[in-house]
């Protein structure tokens, strides 16, 4: 089958963030978009353990223990940046100053349920973070995961089996296999892979789709 | 005269005693008071509650404090992390108590202690199993949960720069949950890397205000170059 190469998916992903947004790119697949994010636009990428305007990862030998993103890794502060603690950092978000999120997913429901914190076995350590307060808190929420897991199933479903984080919050969701939209009237296919068919994307999906393009045509 | 400066780590936390709830500020480890942490296990209170984003990582800080047994049950987060052995271990044997709450709530149920509110409504973990026996209200057509504020007998935080009111600033993403704790907990104390004469920090940019403040420590560190390492 023909997919989307990861860089392809957050080449999508960053071509549908407009100039002058502010946004949070969760820890996996997201991280990848602040590589792709149009050199001609100015976005203000949020990291939620207290900092706006974060930039790329240091040179070797210029990590400062103090500079990190929610992933714990060393990154940079840019011109214009700003620090703030943890009780304003989610005031952006929950009080809907942030304009995107893109979050990786285990499933994403057909009315845009979304679990991405906990796979629900018995003897897993629990943790959360701010998986719940990004999931509802940002004017509009992005996933980004693969279509399928790796045994073949889709992470597209009618209704997650997953412990939900957080209820109807995912507007679009990028995978390998296409592009879609969480509409009132069901989940709406924007884009496909090259040489992917609909049909051949539905039989893939664990929830009924809507195609854009042909409406479109 | 107002001096908050303490002379030494273990003076600072000598009264924490057994049951007490403790808050311990960090992010991973930018922010963590670790001097002030050894210095608690070693004055050995015990059935402690901890509040913190993290569970401690590999054997240093809180992880020590859990591995010392002196926790009874902790507040937190995100326990998980690549290098959090010491609460796995205790956590699958059953011998700690988790209470998980998402972040933002969690920064928001310091921060509503340290201002003196009752309980807020969040939308954040409506709908999900985090909000299992939570009471729950629908406002202008979004629902919510019900959280209470967590209070501290004691908080331990880092900063970079203090004086003797109390006065603090920050270095970079090591604020985190620094000023939120100092707020919600009876006695703050905060391990600085230099105390300031009164006057030195910039009023405009004094990032907690002394009143949260009780207690100073400093405990000089390499001073990080400007965007190098801290040796």
């Amino acid at each position: 089958m023909r997919r989307f190469t990861r860089e392809q998916m957050a080449q999508l992903v960053a071509r549908d963030i407009p100039n002058g947004a502010y946004v949070n790119l969760g820890i996996g697949l997201p991280t990848l978009v602040a590589n792709h994010l149009p050199k001609d636009r100015e976005i203000v990428l949020h990291t939620e353990n207290g900092l706006l305007g974060m930039g790329p990862a240091p040179a070797p030998g210029d990590e400062d223990p103090d500079l990190i993103n929610a992933g714990k890794q060393p990154v940079t502060a840019l011109s214009g940046a700003s620090f703030f603690h943890h009780a304003d950092s989610f005031a952006m978000m929950r009080g809907g100053h942030l304009d995107f999120c893109v979050l990786g997913a285990f499933q994403v429901s057909a009315t845009g349920d979304l679990a991405n914190w906990h796979t629900g076995e018995r003897d897993a350590i629990p943790a959360v973070g701010g998986a719940m307060d990004l999931a509802i808190g940002a004017k509009r929420v992005y996933v980004m995961m693969e279509h399928l897991t790796k045994q073949g199933e889709s992470k597209i479903v009618s209704r997650c089996s997953y412990p939900l984080t957080g209820v109807a919050c995912v507007n679009r969701i990028f995978t390998d296999l296409a592009v879609l939209d969480v509409t009132a009237r069901g989940l709406v296919v924007l884009e496909r892979a090259d040489g992917l068919s609909f049909d051949e994307l539905c039989a893939v999906t664990g929830a009924p789709l809507l195609d854009a393009l042909a409406t479109a045509e | 005269m107002i001096n908050k400066i303490v002379a030494s780590a273990a003076a600072a936390v000598a009264d924490v005693a057994d049951g007490a709830t403790v808050m311990i500020g960090g992010f991973g480890t930018a922010g963590m008071p670790t001097e002030l942490v050894d210095a608690l296990i070693a004055q050995g209170p015990r059935d402690l509650t901890i509040v913190s984003n993290n569970a401690g990582n590999a054997e240093t800080g809180l992880a020590a404090l859990l591995k010392a047994r002196q926790v009874r049950k902790i507040i937190c987060s995100f326990p998980r992390q690549v290098d959090s052995w010491v609460f796995d271990g205790l956590f699958r044997a059953g011998e700690i108590e988790l209470e998980l709450v998402p972040q933002g709530n969690l920064a928001e149920r310091i921060r509503a202690a340290g201002a003196g509110i009752g309980a807020f409504y969040t939308p954040t973990g409506y709908g999900t199993p985090l909000a299992e026996g939570k009471e729950t209200r629908r406002i202008d057509g979004r629902d919510y949960l019900l959280e209470y504020p967590i209070h501290g007998d004691f908080a331990l935080i880092q900063a970079l720069q203090g004086d003797r009111w109390g006065n603090l600033v920050y270095r970079k993403t090591a604020r985190n949950f620094g000023p939120i704790m100092a707020s919600a907990a009876s006695c703050t104390i905060a391990q600085v890397r230099e105390v300031v004469e009164l006057g030195e920090l910039d009023p405009e940019a004094v990032v907690t205000p002394g009143i949260f403040v009780q207690r100073v420590v400093e405990l000089p560190r390499a001073r990080a170059a400007p965007g190098g390492v801290a040796a």
